[in-house]
């Protein structure tokens, strides 16, 4: 495996997906004593794009290590951050990938990748459950957590009028209540 | 499977809880009399919403506490983590002595863990005695947890941009007491957990994880490790005190010479990660920089930073059962985080339960289950459909561990015969 280090890792992106790439951001910090180096890339890619950026993902580790997908809802759209890792195995190598997409709220969908990664499964069927986006071609459609009786269209983790209801939540007494009302 | 399963008879996980183990999930196995034939989890009985309340009640400070209440064992990974998110997003220094106590109380964690899981895997396969024995001898690590933090599991001793309190040099020789205990002891473990007939005829070629499917599924911890892949995020990426020192990542082979992915590489993986945990707390203790051990002790000045704070931030550590993961955006001006997600290593490492069950027999599902140590670990309610007549019926965790006592006297019979 050959070793790029953080810029040569962004300019891969950049000539591989050419003006998809819309952003990307390096971050580093000394840690402890001999301030050896925590070293995360930040790459914002466009929809169109996300699944061969996926795949050049993949090209810089074989089996690249994916670790789970975050969401927020940032008014007008969501944000999916896809949490990966790569070069992991090797002392002191391995870099953090946040790999974004922004969704439009009219159109809320992304394409699986269970067929490149499958251990994405569990974190694709908990945006769907949580955020409402809608994950085209997952190979299993259940709920993760949310239990079956959780009322259809309500996304927990959206802070518009999909999010949670006030009466879904019970606030202690002395506690204010949701942020979001 | 599912569509057969209404979900009205598991509305609420019932049946025997293990007395080793806090939170229920629900396997579905398909079964031909007794192999197994296809298996299906269902997760989320006990799901509490935290990153929610995180996101929308609490301020950042106080979910140092709800991040260490996410489990009961971890109660160091989870704020370990979740304090270097919050230190990244809100660009707070960390002072250089904060980061060895830091590294000293997760490895206590994990040292009492896996000999918690230790004892969790002789009782599941009816080897008491060895289950007294390691947790008797547990019982060492909990009061020097209590020592150092004042409790013996709940720690708070993780703050935003340092720790809450001081190991001093007059604390150095009562922990030194525990390490030397536990190296003394050591070989007596080993020779328990690695020599034992029985264990290794329960054990041995059970629940394998190929090297495969453990990268297929980003499995993380010693579940990836017993399967040959040098995962580790102390050896991997600069965390704690862990970026000065030279850890390796431990997998079976430096024992056995070789990697089969069985439950008996885990434990080999587990004890001599004991092992590396005593010497990990010993070069800390060596190496102890003198200073700070908090960037801001005053927590309304800290309070008032972090609301001014706009960024985001991960955080990763490796727990003991593996990588936990937590992942913050703070926007300015408001109290609660914009956004926190937290991953535990079950999580990942439930996936490919699956594969490792396939195959295999229902007697053997307590050990295999319990072997990734999973933190959601009662296999309390299982529903058994055995396909050569149709009949749907439950077993309880009281019967599987019947089933697996059973088999272990069983095989042990036959080889006195």
């Amino acid at each position: 495996m050959n070793l790029l280090s953080p810029e040569e890792i962004v300019e891969s992106f950049k000539s591989s997906l050419g003006k998809d790439l819309v952003d990307s951001t390096i971050y580093r910090q000394e840690i402890a004593s001999k301030a050896n180096l925590f070293t995360s890339i930040s790459i914002v890619v466009n929809r169109e794009a996300f699944r061969d950026a996926i795949n050049h993902i993949c090209k810089l580790q074989e089996d690249p290590h994916f670790i789970v997908i975050s969401s927020s809802d940032r008014g007008d759209n969501v944000e999916l951050i896809y949490h990966m890792s790569i070069y992991y195995g090797l002392h002191l190598k391995e870099i953090s990938l946040l790999l974004t997409v922004m969704l439009p709220k009219t159109d809320l969908r992304i394409p699986t990748i269970t067929d490149i990664l499958p251990g994405t499964i569990f974190a694709e069927r908990e945006t769907q459950e949580m955020m409402g986006v809608e994950v085209t071609g997952i190979p299993d459609n259940r709920r993760l957590f949310l239990p079956d009786d959780f009322p259809a269209g309500v996304y927990p983790w959206r802070n518009d009028e999909a999010g949670l209801k006030p009466e879904m939540t019970r606030v202690l007494p002395g506690r204010q209540g949701m942020k979001h009302e | 499977m599912s569509e057969v399963l209404t979900k009205t008879s598991f509305t609420i996980p019932v049946g025997p809880i293990h007395p080793a183990v806090h939170e229920p999930v629900r396997l579905d196995l398909t079964i031909d009399g007794e192999e197994i034939l296809d298996v299906d989890i269902i997760a989320g009985q006990v799901h509490r919403g935290i990153e929610w309340l995180g996101m929308n009640r609490n301020n950042a400070i106080q979910s140092i506490y709800l991040a260490e209440r996410i489990c009961g064992i971890c109660s160091a990974s989870h704020p370990f983590s979740f304090v270097q998110a919050c230190e990244r997003a809100a660009n707070i220094e960390v002072p250089k002595r904060a980061e060895y106590i830091r590294t000293i109380v997760a490895e206590i964690e994990r040292i009492h863990s896996h000999l918690l899981w230790a004892g969790v895997a002789a009782h599941e396969i009816g080897f008491d005695s060895v289950f007294y024995l390691v947790w008797r001898v547990r019982e060492e690590i909990m009061d020097l947890t209590e020592y150092i933090t004042g409790h013996r599991n709940t720690k708070a001793m993780y703050m935003i941009g340092g720790v809450r309190r001081d190991i001093v040099e007059e604390q150095f020789p009562r922990i030194r007491q525990s390490l030397d205990y536990y190296r003394s002891i050591f070989c007596q473990l080993k020779t328990v957990f690695l020599d034992d007939r029985t264990i290794k005829l329960r054990t041995r070629n059970v629940g394998i994880l190929t090297k495969e499917n453990a990268l297929k599924y980003s499995v993380a911890g010693p579940t990836v490790r017993a399967s040959g892949v040098p995962k580790d995020v102390r050896q991997d990426q600069a965390y704690g005190a862990y970026a000065d020192l030279d850890i390796k990542a431990i997998t079976p082979d430096i024992v056995t010479g070789t990697v089969v992915g069985d439950v008996y590489d885990r434990i080999i993986v587990r004890l001599l990660e004991v092992k590396q945990s005593i010497d990990i707390i010993d070069r800390c203790l060596e190496d102890m920089p003198a200073g700070e051990i908090t960037s801001e002790p005053k927590l309304v000045k800290l309070l008032s930073t972090l609301k001014k704070a706009e960024g985001e931030g991960v955080g990763r550590c490796e727990a003991p059962r593996g990588e936990c993961f937590h992942y913050v955006r703070m926007n300015a001006g408001e109290e609660t985080l914009a956004n926190w997600k937290v991953r535990a290593p079950t999580y990942a490492n439930l996936m490919p339960i699956p594969s490792m069950l396939k195959g295999g027999q229902i007697a053997d599902v307590p050990i295999s289950f319990a072997s990734i140590d999973p933190c959601i670990s009662c296999t309390n309610r299982a529903i058994v459909v055995d396909i050569s007549n149709g009949r749907k019926f439950s077993l309880e965790n009281e019967d599987l561990h019947k089933l697996s006592i059973m088999k272990t006297r069983r095989l042990e019979e036959n080889l006195v015969s």
